[in-house]
Parts: structure tokens; C-alpha cells; sequence
């Protein structure tokens, strides 16, 4: 139902328009989350200021991102972690597969994390018979639907109690209920099974600290701590640049993940794991292998502008603040990471061929940029990347994209450069225009134009059929200028 | 104060009134107002849906002509091509000479409202409107200029009107340039929220500083057959409803 295509997101997103139930969903997340958000901020004195060391301390990072990456594997290793670095998506799923097969794992569970819904991991160990159980209350959900998420903190948002109710009972075999504590009740029980018989725990990392060798998972639910610490074998999958510097700056990502994620001043839990356990009686795994992804992530580094989408800390706050994510939702995107940061990722990730729609599929209202904790210049990168879709080029280099644009958009576009750069063409050009819109002008304004103009002029029929468009006006400001001087100058 | 009048493509064609007014409140408050002929577009159009290079022919155009305009400012009724302007050096990243142009040119170009209350410290034009209205943040100035209060301070000093706060009056009214014909029913889908909140507000005007904007509230609002008028932030400066 949801497993659609960036390539065909204008129909996605009518799908999901005409979805009411979806619409429904949507209408609480800015409503909730949002203002949550804005409470949580004003429990903190400099917002502003937090915002720019964060922006500071990953632009550092990514400067020398090598230097960092290295001093965090050995910090890692020194503390009994196992470091496996993987190229892109296949390497890194083929290393998670080995490592299962080596313990002879049959049971593994595994929290939310979208490094590795971003290596579809779960579609390669299902592949070969080795499904991991998802713990997250909201992934499980998704597990059970068969579905993808549709929000990077919130996956299951696009659910409502009344479906999630009717899957349970239709899944889990229980009498429908719409009791929310029975419902969670009913997860709790099944998942602590899985815990208690799982071998391996598979997450992924909010930040992997440098100087120590330290992750950070943040999560509300106690799933992650059981994850990584009950299973004798921990796997962690962590993009390169979820790497920083000290374990001070910590401190700065703790006021701003959460507070703009969730709302929270902090999340309930927050693991922090340094390597494995030390001695036989502490808790914790036995085994902590890191998988070290690249993925696609040192092509962003190296051009100054799309550097800024490796800030990223996956709070989710640019999908509650944008309108167009608010209407459609995150299935729509046809892509892991939607809404607008999901729009300049996924691209980059996967190329522009099959993802050239996602740049544009934003008003450019600048709402992302506004609650960006690492202050992205979301905008900028969507521009940037509707550039390269114009031009047919990717990351500076030369290569050329299968994008196919509309021919008629590019003439448009030329001819619009070419006479507006003439003031008399621009001036004759809109007078002509004047003339051939008359029939269509009533009332001083031009209503839903028949279906042949609309074919003939498809902005104005795709404006018309909802909203009436202004005519062009009998006269212009210039011409009404020029009259008015010509007035003055001859001193009336 | 000479001002030098960056009229805008939308405003010249399609809504001359906000121009016509613009001009009738920069002179109540003294400035002389000069028109140079030679403008046609920012290139905002073509910088937004990725066309790089005819933005800058148009770019170049535009720094070329205002940098032969004598004058103390140039000033706009519009928040996003203000803003274009702002972002005209990003269209040079290898060319140090055009991009200080542009930046100079950029020094010198401000919005209507910013220009009136930050540049001249005006608050009262002197306006009469009869009714309730109400203000839509047109997302380049709220966003890019940063312009928050300037036009509320305005608006409260128009005599005669009474100003209401949409709950939702810094969201987007889903226009967004070519979005709102690439994608119509998006771009509705989030003008209706708008709409919705204008219609509880139970004003006569919704005001903005962007005629684009106005368009798409105002194109909704006659299909709908309301009776609530979009309007330019100029036109009710310039009004005297006694």
C-alpha cells in the first residue's frame, strides 16, 4: 500500500490528499509535536546560541571528518568494540548478515534506525530467513502492516488507534480494543519475549563520540537499553557522520535533539555505551561490533553547499514544520528519509534519475530552515539540487542524469530570459497577451479555463481549476507612471 | 529621500494598483520616487525552478540598470523579490566582481514595509480603513528578510481599522512560485488552511506584502465567493476611507 515511488510522487501525493483518515493523522502532528516544541525551547536560555555551536561543532567535524572517524574507531576498539567500515548499503547489510550467521543467530532484535531502514536491512536479513523483530512500539506496528515508516521519529504517525486496534486483532489474534493501555500492554508482552530469547540486538547510534569511542542512543521506550544491553551480541549501524568531536558537546546535542524532536527536555532514556562490558558481572553485551557506513555520504562532503545535509541529526522537526509534509505525509516521498530534508537527502543518496520530482516538491517557505536545530539551509540545498536537474549535473561533476525535462519548461524558460532582457519585448509580449486573454477575462478575473486552453497553457489550467487567476491589467504600472508624468511635465 | 522603485514584474502587469500606491505613500512620507523604464524581472521565476543561467542574464540586468539609478534606496512591494535580490551573489560563486555588485546593489534594496519602518522610522502614514483586517506573513519577508513587526506596526496606525492575528499567520499560503501550478493540489491543500482561519477571522482584508501571495489567497477567496478582499500592504496605506 505505502511501498511507492519517488519517481511518481505528483500521483503519491494526490493519493494522499484524498486520503482522509491520513489527513486526520497529519492534522495532530504540527498541532502536538509542533507545539511541544515550542514550549520545550523556552525551558532553555539561548536557543539561538545552542543552535549555532551545534552548527559549529559538526561543521568542524565534517572539516576534518577523516581525523575524527579514525580517533573514534580506536577509541571504540580500545574499549573492546569491533569496527567494520562499509562502503554503501550492500556492504553493510552483508556485514550485519555475517556477523548473525558467525553466532548462528536465530533470534534478533533490533530498535529504530533509519541508517539502517536507509540499507533496507530488514528486506536483506528477511531475504535470507532471518527477520529481525522491530521493538520500537511504532516500528513493530509497521513491522506487523507490512509498511514502511512514514516519519523519521514518529514512523507510525500516519496510523490511527482505530487501525492500529483493527491490526492487532486481525494479527495478533486479541479482541479488538481501542484502549490504548491494552494495546501497549498487549506489545510490551510479546516484545519482552523477544528480548528474553534474542541472541543479537541490532541499532543504530544518534552520536558516536571520538575522543571516547562512545555512542549515544536516545529513545523514550526502554527498547534501545534492552537492545544493547541484553543480547550478548550488540550491532550498531552508524553513518559517518553521526561521529563528534568531545564528550562535551554532548551537552549541546542533548538540549537540541530532543527538545526538537519530541518536544522533551530529555528523552527517558539515553544509552551511552563505551566498548563492551568490563567485567563479568557488569551488564551489557558481550560483543559491540560498529558498522561504519559511507553510503553515498562523501560526495555531500565535497561540495560546500550540499556539506551542510551531513548536519543532519535526524530530529525530524523540518517534516512537523513543513506545509507540504503536513498535507501529504511521509509515504508519499516514496523515499526512507521524507519530507524536506528526506527531499535533498534521498537524491544525493540515490541520484537525481529516479528522485528529480522531490527537489521541487516544496513551497521554498523556508519553515524547515526556521526549526533546523544545526540550522541546514534546507532551501539552499533544494534549490541546489533543482540546479542540478536543470542542468543535468550531479555534485559538480559532469555526468550527465537521465532526467528528462519537459522541453517546453526549458523553451519557456529561455524565451522568458531572452525577451525579458528587452524592456520593449517584455512591453509588447504582456500586451499581446492582453489581447488574447480577453475572452477569458470576467468580472476582472480569469475563472477555470476550458480544457483546450488548459492543454494549451498548462499553468493556467493546473492554477484555474481551483483558484481564479489575475488578468493582466488593461493598463500596466508603466504605463500609468508614464502618463503621470507625462501630466506633470506638461505642468497639470 | 530619492527612492528608486523596483516595481516587479507581477505588480507592473498584474496588479498596478499596489505600484500606484506605493508611490502615493512613499511621497506622503516625503521621498521623491524615481522609475527607471529599463526594469522588467528579477529572474526569481527562473532561479527557483533551477534555471540558473537565465536568472543570472536577468540578474546582471537588473544590478546593471540600478547601479545607474541614482538614488538613496530602491524599495519594493515585495518580501520574495527583495529577497531574490538578497540572493543575487549566489548566482556569482567564481566571480568576485558580480558578486560585489550584486552585493552592493543588495545594500540598497528594501522592502516596502522595512523601508518605511526601519529605514525612515515611520509607524503612521497617516491611513483611513473602515473594517477588521487581518496580515499574512508572505514567507520571504517573514523568513528571508526577517520582517515581523514592521507591517503589524503600520497596520495598527491605519485609522479606523481594526487588526486581528491570524492563529496561523506565519504559515506558508502554499503558493511557492511554479509549485502552485507543478503541484495544484498541494499547493491548495495548504492554501486552505489559510483560508480557513481568514474565514474565522471574520475581516474585510487580508494584508500582505507579496502580491504573488495575494494572488493565491485572493484567486481562492473570489472562487469561493467570499466577500473578504486580499490586499497590499501599500494599497491600505494608501487608503482614505474617512
Amino acid at each position: 500500500m505505502n511501498h511507492q515511488s519517488a519517481e511518481t510522487f505528483d500521483a503519491n501525493a494526490r493519493t494522499a490528499l484524498a486520503d482522509t483518515q491520513l489527513r486526520g493523522a497529519l492534522r495532530n502532528l504540527a498541532s502536538t509535536i509542533g507545539e511541544r516544541r515550542k514550549v520545550a525551547l523556552t525551558t532553555v536560555d539561548d536557543w539561538e546560541g545552542l543552535r549555532e555551536r551545534a552548527r559549529a561543532i559538526k561543521d568542524e567535524t565534517l572539516a576534518h571528518l577523516d581525523k575524527y572517524l579514525e580517533a573514534f574507531a580506536d577509541n571504540a576498539e580500545r574499549a573492546g568494540a569491533q569496527i567494520h567500515w562499509a562502503h554503501d548499503a550492500g556492504e553493510a547489510c552483508a556485514i550485519v548478515l555475517r556477523l548473525l550467521r558467525e553466532r548462528n543467530a536465530t533470534h534478533v532484535v533490533k530498535s529504530k534506525s533509519m541508517a539502517t531502514e536507509e540499507i533496507h536491512l530488514n528486506t536483506a536479513l528477511e531475504a535470507e530467513g532471518l527477520t529481525p523483530v522491530e521493538t520500537d512500539l511504532g516500528e513493530w506496528i509497521i513491522q506487523l502492516a507490512k509498511e514502511t515508516p512514514s516519519h523519521i521519529v514518529v514512523p507510525a504517525i500516519h496510523k490511527s488507534k482505530k487501525q492500529i486496534a483493527e491490526l492487532f486483532a486481525e494479527k495478533l489474534g486479541i479482541e479488538p480494543t481501542d484502549d490504548v493501555a491494552v494495546l501497549t500492554g498487549v506489545a510490551r508482552r510479546i516484545l519482552r519475549q523477544r528480548f528474553a530469547e534474542a541472541q543479537v540486538g541490532i541499532s543504530g547510534v544518534n552520536f558516536g563520540v571520538a575522543e571516547t569511542g562512545t555512542i549515544l542512543i536516545l529513545e523514550n521506550e526502554g527498547n534501545v537499553r534492552l537492545t544493547t544491553s541484553l543480547p550478548k551480541t550488540h550491532i550498531a549501524v552508524m553513518g559517518i557522520e553521526k561521529v563528534i568531536p568531545c564528550f562535551t558537546d554532548l551537552d549541546v546535542f542533548l538540549k537540541l535533539l530532543p527538545r526538537s524532536g519530541t518536544g522533551q527536555s530529555l528523552t527517558a532514556y539515553q544509552s551511552l555505551i563505551t566498548g563492551t562490558k568490563r567485567r563479568p558481572e557488569d551488564e551489557g553485551p558481550e560483543e559491540v561490533h560498529i558498522v561504519l557506513m559511507e553510503n553515498g555520504r562523501t560526495r555531500m562532503l565535497s561540495h560546500p553547499v550540499t556539506r551542510q545535509s551531513l548536519a543532519c541529526i535526524r530530529c525530524g522537526a523540518c517534516l512537523n514544520a513543513c506545509p507540504v509534509y503536513q498535507q501529504i505525509g511521509g509515504h508519499a516521498y516514496g523515499s526512507v528519509y521524507p519530507g524536506p530534508i528526506g527531499a535533498v537527502i534521498t537524491p544525493q543518496l540515490i541520484g537525481l534519475g529516479k528522485t528529480a520530482q522531490l527537489p521541487y516538491a516544496s513551497s521554498l517557505c523556508g519553515a524547515c530552515r526556521e526549526v533546523c536545530p544545526v540550522k541546514i539551509d534546507i532551501p539552499q540545498l533544494l534549490l541546489h539540487l533543482r540546479a542540478e536537474v536543470v542542468e543535468g549535473t550531479a555534485n559538480g561533476t559532469a555526468q550527465k542524469l537521465p532526467v528528462k525535462r519537459k522541453i517546453v519548461e526549458r523553451l519557456a524558460f529561455s524565451l522568458y530570459a531572452f525577451a525579458w532582457s528587452s524592456p520593449r519585448l517584455y512591453e509588447w509580449g504582456t500586451r499581446i497577451a492582453r489581447v488574447l486573454q480577453r475572452p477569458a477575462v470576467r468580472d476582472g478575473r480569469i475563472g477555470k479555463v476550458s480544457t483546450l486552453v488548459a492543454k494549451l497553457m498548462p499553468p493556467l489550467g493546473a492554477w484555474t481549476t481551483w483558484r481564479d487567476a489575475r488578468p493582466i491589467a488593461p493598463r500596466s504600472f508603466r504605463e500609468q507612471w508614464r502618463e503621470q508624468h507625462t501630466r506633470d511635465n506638461r505642468g497639470v | 529621500m530619492r527612492v528608486s522603485l523596483f516595481i516587479t514584474c507581477l505588480v507592473d502587469q498584474l496588479w498596478p494598483a499596489v505600484g500606484m500606491s506605493a508611490v502615493e505613500v512613499l511621497r506622503r512620507v516625503g521621498c521623491e520616487v524615481v522609475f527607471d523604464e529599463r526594469q522588467t524581472c528579477c529572474g526569481q521565476p527562473a532561479f527557483n525552478t533551477g534555471y540558473r543561467s537565465e536568472a543570472r542574464r536577468l540578474a546582471q540586468r537588473f544590478i546593471e540598470i540600478f547601479e545607474e539609478t541614482e538614488s538613496d534606496a530602491i524599495v519594493s512591494p515585495s518580501g520574495s523579490c527583495t529577497a531574490m535580490v538578497h540572493h543575487f551573489h549566489e548566482l556569482f560563486p567564481d566571480d568576485k566582481g558580480w558578486r560585489r555588485r550584486a552585493e552592493a546593489v543588495a545594500d540598497r534594496t528594501h522592502e516596502f514595509s522595512s523601508f518605511l519602518g526601519n529605514t525612515l522610522g515611520v509607524e503612521d502614514v497617516g491611513a483611513h480603513f473602515r473594517g477588521r483586517v487581518t496580515w499574512h506573513d508572505a514567507c520571504h519577508g517573514l523568513r528571508d528578510l526577517n520582517l515581523h513587526s514592521e507591517p503589524r506596526r503600520l497596520i495598527r496606525n491605519v485609522r479606523g481599522a481594526e487588526f486581528v492575528e491570524l492563529p496561523n499567520a506565519d504559515s506558508c499560503c502554499g503558493f511557492g512560485g511554479t509549485f502552485s501550478v507543478k503541484y495544484p493540489e498541494i499547493s491548495v491543500a495548504i492554501l486552505d488552511s489559510k483560508i480557513e482561519a481568514i474565514d474565522k477571522a471574520g475581516v474585510r482584508a487580508v494584508i500582505s506584502g507579496d502580491a504573488s501571495c495575494l494572488m493565491q489567497i485572493g484567486g481562492r477567496l473570489t472562487r469561493q465567493k467570499s466577500a473578504v478582499r486580499a490586499m497590499h500592504l501599500a494599497e491600505l496605506l494608501a487608503a482614505h476611507e474617512e
